[in-house]
């Protein structure tokens, strides 16, 4: 009897009884994202095609579509919507890839990889009117140099904002862009061990971009696809910063698409679907045809790869990269200086460079206003990026327990919402939410939010929780210590660091939330963005400034703390600084 | 056409008075008891920062006297409350809705009358309708050609006019015609916002007044299309020889009245539109325009409206809404909102119509730098029918938004 | 046969282990008793670090095993790692670097000693036999990499644990100080009576022990070394 060998066991096999709690979570995680998601999708799509019984559409047909398709403006916006996005993205993965390749390991890059941060938590609203204040033609600019350069003691009669081709709104999208994909490439890059692969093509011969290009780019990209995706995505379906930089007559695809859906004229809901379907099919096309330029460039570079040249560039080409990047940041660091100069102007006249006088006022006429939207942005930023990271933290936590390997496919289902575009199934969404008697309360703007948390908060906390030595939880459970006390007093202050970051990106993200926050809570919940978009279509400049300079700093005050907290919680711990 | 409409204001007036005369003050106490701990979510174009101020004292006040607290969701068009309630009428939710109170005048109010959208008729219980100017300003009984029917509450008198910086221009055009001849010789100094802005709508009625060889048939509905297109070929045709001297080569247009007012103190352009002639003082004022900005009305007339509050049919609170409403016609909300330092928006009370006391809340007004005295502003020209608007914002939207 | 129970030994029996359905180790027997060293060598990816894994209940559910674990006569299989007082040092010492000197200690420190001054009384001793008192409230990163190891084995011992697993805990120390960690090491787990299994790349290691030494990746029964005490004995089923 004692002969009999033990059936196959796992050691470990008590431990799922008590982590069952935790099991459920990505289960409920992925139920709570993409249910909405699928609902409103197919809450879009129906209406798309005539059906929505409660406005009278009783049976399917191709009305909407026709109607769409005769739309005045139809082609103006939509090669609007492609020229601007297709163009933000191509510039902003261009000029990632670039300087990455160029100024690897620079003082540039150094710099550049210490202001990530506050140029990502900058909310694109606020980006998009700083920067809209500032080259207009009676702009900041303009105005430092007129009329003593340039003569211009009128401003120029040029649409440099607002432009047809909507360059403007591709300058704006690329400037949000760029941050985003530089911080998805530097963590790919930490996974790869660039700098050996980088040593190693250099012993071969080749020059520093040369070697970047071949060596590091080929192993990171697989890991920034989905985000250059979701780049694609919403740059191609964005609607606050659309309504602001873009041209209104007409508009891109997404603002005609928001707009329709909020016509009194109720018929145009139907138009409206079919809009928000004709967007999806846009992003979906513009992903594909990016996809297909991937495989291509992989064909052509296999070959280019092989041909082994080694590429010694002169010392133009880092300088020329690292002067434009220095541009794009320069722009929007300029954009939020505008913001905070505007914000306590009383009068600023064209062509004056600074207010001629000043005053307090925009700022304590704005109390009431500014605590009521402040405190919601809070509230919900902080709830939303409080409940991500408890779902966050469980499914990884749940992952290393049970020793699971998330598939990539998981990892699309994780993109999804940022690659879906908000206008293509908020409306569908509001009508159930609207149905179950859901919306306009705080559980569903938080919930709304949540969708476009989530990602981030993954996105941000995944790797380093991963990355975290496996040997110390073995090392504290073998000292006896049960697992929840493992996680409570060994990972998590070991995480604090990313932990507080993931926070802070979620929060970020949330701040920035136009559109799910007007659908979800039936225009009730004021927030600093609503204000500042609402105000930003024709308000007064000065007060437009005091909300989105609010904006951006609540995001920044959130990434500061995130990096002192823990800095001065282990202060007198010199393996938990970071190395840099 | 007159006769008719002035036999309609009569009728209107009459079974508006004797209905007044019923409203109870007990009714008023038990709308008073009710609304009182209720938040009065109010929808209100919030694209002006003086006006959200304004809102924003309603909001303190209205609390310290009633115990309402005054919620504004700020909307970029009012259409968007227009939708939100008929998107929840569809979804089956007739009571609990999301809004309380709507500002609104014009084509939205005749949409939300059209569907059965509105709570009441409401105006006659409100005790200060009864300081209303309702014979001297009919538009606030008629809004747009359309009866109110006490289903909205006037709030305030708007007159279209022009703004323009003096120290620029020095002899203003003095008609549609005229401004076309000064745009070609300015180029590039005027503009207006892009319909359905309701600014921009009402350059595009005033101009069609201005140009129609019979303005009278504006003030039906549009009979058929044959009709609409030859009454506003002329207006098609001005904009066409205007356009391409417009700012931008009339290529763009700013997004608002408010947007283009920053234009004007910019000094993109040299003339804005604005539907309060106490609005530019009131700008000044404020630091948003030049002290050399002045006001111009055209001497044949400019439009006039009245614009109102209206409560939704399945509003949660409408007693908050109605005690809201009837402070919004108080003397001291109405002498408040007329001064330039605030907003510098008329009244629609009857100024006989009160005591002494509460006279004296408005000739204590401040006189703005632009202000024009009250027998400068010109006569008042009728709104036309809703439908007009309706397919002359589609048309335009047809021919200038490609 | 029959089961060797044998009070505090720690006792491995067939036990085999699976990586995506590849064998990888076993079927293994072996008996440690109290206060013998028994070294494991064997080249990279024979499961030296697994097997120590499986007896600790930490192992990747990725890989699949068989047979049966006893320490002190007990099954562990049924115990999750924190119940199964299995004590074990890895190549790098692992101190947490948020926590003090002292409180790394006290992290080891079993729940039944209970009170903050008995629990503080066991770090103060703890800190004196690996010869660092007053060292409490340092910073481990300040700490030398000597008297980081110590620390570390004193928080393993601190824990009370009914046998001792060394995953190459010297492989990093330079010679000398290699040498006298090792003699600590193994004075300390002798004098508190653990069996202990030892996991190792280095001769010089398994010399010291004077014990036992199983070469993995060959016929475990064939390798033992001759001088094997009778106690740890590789026997067949």
């Amino acid at each position: 009897m004692a002969d009999a060998l033990q059936p196959l066991t796992l050691p470990g096999a008590a431990a799922p009884v008590r982590g069952r709690w935790l099991r459920a979570i990505p289960v409920a995680t992925l139920l709570l994202f993409l249910g909405p998601i699928a609902a409103g999708l197919i809450g879009t799509w129906l209406p798309a095609f005539g059906y929505l019984p409660a406005l009278g559409g009783e049976s399917f047909g191709l009305g909407p579509w026709v109607e769409l398709a005769a739309y005045p403006g139809l082609g103006s916006s939509l090669r609007l919507t492609l020229v601007s996005g297709l163009l933000a993205s191509l510039a902003s993965f261009a000029l990632a890839v670039s300087f990455l390749a160029t100024c690897y390991k620079t003082r540039a890059f150094f710099l550049l990889r210490r202001l990530l941060a506050p140029l990502l938590s900058m909310p694109h609203v606020a980006l998009a009117i700083g920067l809209a204040f500032l080259i207009a033609p009676s702009g900041w600019l303009a105005r430092l140099i007129s009329p003593g350069l340039t003569g211009w003691e009128r401003p120029l009669d040029l649409a440099i904002v607002q432009d047809p081709h909507g360059l403007a709104l591709a300058l704006g999208l690329a400037l949000k862009e760029l941050p985003f994909l530089l911080l998805m490439m530097l963590g790919a890059i930490g996974q790869t061990r660039a700098d050996q692969r980088l040593a190693v093509a250099r012993t071969l011969g080749y020059g520093p971009v040369m070697a970047w290009i071949k060596t590091v780019l080929p192993a990171i990209y697989p890991q920034i696809r989905l985000p250059v995706y979701a780049v694609i995505a919403y740059s191609l379906s964005v609607v606050d910063m659309a309504m602001i930089l873009a041209p209104a007559t007409p508009p891109p695809l997404a603002v005609l698409v928001f707009r329709w859906f909020h016509d009194p004229e109720l018929s145009l809901r139907f138009l409206g679907a079919a809009g928000a379907t004709l967007q999806l099919v846009l992003v979906a096309a513009a992903i594909g045809i990016w996809h297909l330029g991937e495989r291509l460039a992989v064909r052509l570079g296999r070959r280019w790869l092989f041909a082994g040249g080694r590429g010694h560039s002169g010392p133009w080409l880092p300088r020329g990269v690292a002067a434009l990047v220095s541009l794009c940041v320069g722009l929007s660091i300029a954009g939020m200086l505008g913001l905070a100069v505007w914000s306590f102007a009383r009068r600023w006249r064209y062509p004056e460079a600074l207010p001629s006088e000043w005053s307090l006022d925009n700022w304590l006429r704005q109390s009431d206003g500014l605590l009521w939207a402040g405190g919601t942005t809070l509230l919900v930023g902080l709830a939303a990026a409080g409940i991500a990271l408890v779902l966050v933290l469980g499914c990884l936590e749940n992952e290393k327990r049970h020793g699971l390997h998330p598939t990539g496919r998981i990892l699309w289902l994780l993109y999804l919402p940022l690659l879906v575009p908000q206008v293509a199934f908020l409306f569908g969404a509001q009508v159930i939410a609207v149905r179950f008697g859901f919306d306009g309360g705080w559980a569903a703007v938080v919930w709304s939010h949540l969708l476009f948390v989530l990602p981030y908060v993954f996105l941000a906390l995944a790797e380093p929780f991963r990355a975290l030595d496996e040997r110390y939880t073995r090392s504290a459970l073998c000292l006896g210590a049960r697992p929840g006390r493992v996680f409570w007093t060994v990972k998590l202050p070991m995480l604090l660091r990313p932990l507080l970051f993931a926070l802070a990106v979620g929060f970020a993200v949330s701040v920035a939330q136009y559109l799910p926050t007007l659908f979800a809570g039936a225009g009730r919940f004021v927030t600093l963005t609503t204000e500042a978009v609402s105000l930003s279509t024709g308000g007064d400049r000065r007060v437009i400034a005091v909300y989105a300079f609010l904006q951006a700093l609540l995001p920044l005050v959130a990434f500061s703390l995130a990096l002192l907290i823990p800095a001065w919680l282990f202060r007198h711990r010199r393996d938990m600084k970071v190395i840099e | 056409m007159a006769r008719l409409t002035a036999a309609f204001i009569t009728l209107a007036l009459l079974t508006f008075q004797t209905a007044a005369a019923a409203a109870q003050a007990d009714d008023w106490d038990a709308v008073l008891e009710k609304a009182r701990g209720q938040t009065v979510f109010w929808n209100a174009w919030g694209g002006d920062e003086r006006i959200n101020a304004y809102i924003a004292w309603v909001g303190t006040r209205i609390a310290e006297d009633h115990g309402v607290t005054l919620r504004h969701v700020k909307l970029t068009d009012t259409a968007e409350a227009v939708s939100r309630v008929l998107a929840e009428k569809t979804a089956g939710r007739d009571s609990g809705g999301t809004i309380d109170l709507i500002w609104i005048n014009g084509e939205n109010f005749a949409a939300m009358k059209d569907q059965d959208l509105l709570y009441g008729p409401f105006v006659e219980r409100l005790p200060n309708q009864a300081l209303v100017d309702f014979e001297g300003k009919p538009t606030t009984l008629i809004d747009f050609t359309v009866p109110t029917e006490g289903l909205e509450a006037p709030w305030g008198m708007a007159k279209f006019n022009f703004i323009y910086d003096s120290a620029r221009i020095q002899a203003p055009p003095q008609n549609a015609a005229a401004l076309a001849v000064w745009s070609a010789i300015n180029r590039g100094r005027f503009t207006y916002p892009a319909p359905p802005d309701f600014l921009g709508s009402t350059f595009l009625k005033q101009a069609l007044i201005e140009l129609a060889e019979d303005p009278a048939v504006l003030q039906a509905a549009v009979p058929d299309e044959a009709t609409f297109r030859s009454v506003t070929t002329p207006l098609w045709r001005y904009l066409e020889t205007l356009h391409p001297f417009m700012w931008r080569d009339g290529e763009s247009f700013p997004a608002s009245g408010p947007a283009q007012r920053q234009l004007l103190n910019d000094g993109e352009i040299d003339i804005a539109l604005s539907f309060h002639p106490s609005e530019a003082s009131s700008l000044i004022a404020d630091g948003q325009l030049p002290e050399t900005a002045r006001v111009l009305v055209f001497p044949q007339g400019t439009i006039g409206n009245t614009h109102f509050v209206a409560i939704p049919y399945n509003a949660s609170n409408a007693e908050g809404a109605m005690v809201v409403a009837n402070f919004l016609l108080s003397p001291e909300a109405q002498a408040r909102k007329q001064s330039s330092e605030v907003w510098g928006d008329d009244t629609v009370l009857d100024l006989d119509k009160l005591t002494p006391e509460q006279r004296r809340l408005f000739e204590a007004l401040p006189k703005g730098p632009a202000t024009l005295a009250p027998d400068a502003l010109g006569p008042v020209l009728p709104e036309p029918h809703p439908s007009w608007m309706t397919k002359i914002e589609a048309e335009w939207l047809t021919r200038y938004s490609r | 046969m029959t089961w060797p129970r044998l009070a505090g030994a720690l006792e491995l029996h067939q036990i085999g282990l699976e990586l995506n359905g590849r064998p990888l180790l076993g079927p293994l027997d072996l008996a440690v008793a109290p206060g013998e060293i028994v070294t494991l060598m064997g080249p990279s990816g024979s499961g030296k670090s697994s097997l120590l894994a499986l007896i600790c209940g930490t192992l990747d559910p990725a890989f699949r095993s068989s047979g049966e674990i006893r320490l002190d006569g007990s099954d562990l299989a049924a115990l999750p790692p924190e119940r199964r007082r299995v004590g074990i040092l890895f190549q790098d010492d692992l101190l947490f670097p948020h926590l003090s000197v002292a409180e790394n200690l006290a992290f080891g420190v079993p729940p039944w000693v209970r009170g903050r001054k008995a629990r503080r009384q066991k770090v103060r001793e703890a800190l004196a036999k690996a010869d660092l008192a007053g060292f409490g409230d340092r910073d481990p990163a300040t700490l030398s990499g000597g008297q980081r190891a110590r620390v570390a084995l004193m928080r393993t011992l601190l824990a009370e644990p009914r046998a001792l697993l060394l995953d190459e805990p010297f492989s990093k120390l330079d010679v000398a100080l290699r040498a006298r960690f090792r003699r600590f090491v193994f004075d300390h787990a002798r004098a508190e009576g653990l069996p202990t299994l030892l996991v190792t790349h280095d001769p010089a290691d398994a010399e010291a022990t004077g014990g036992t030494v199983l070469r993995l990746g060959e016929d475990p029964a064939a390798e033992a070394a001759p001088a094997a005490p009778a106690l740890s004995k590789a026997t067949g089923g």
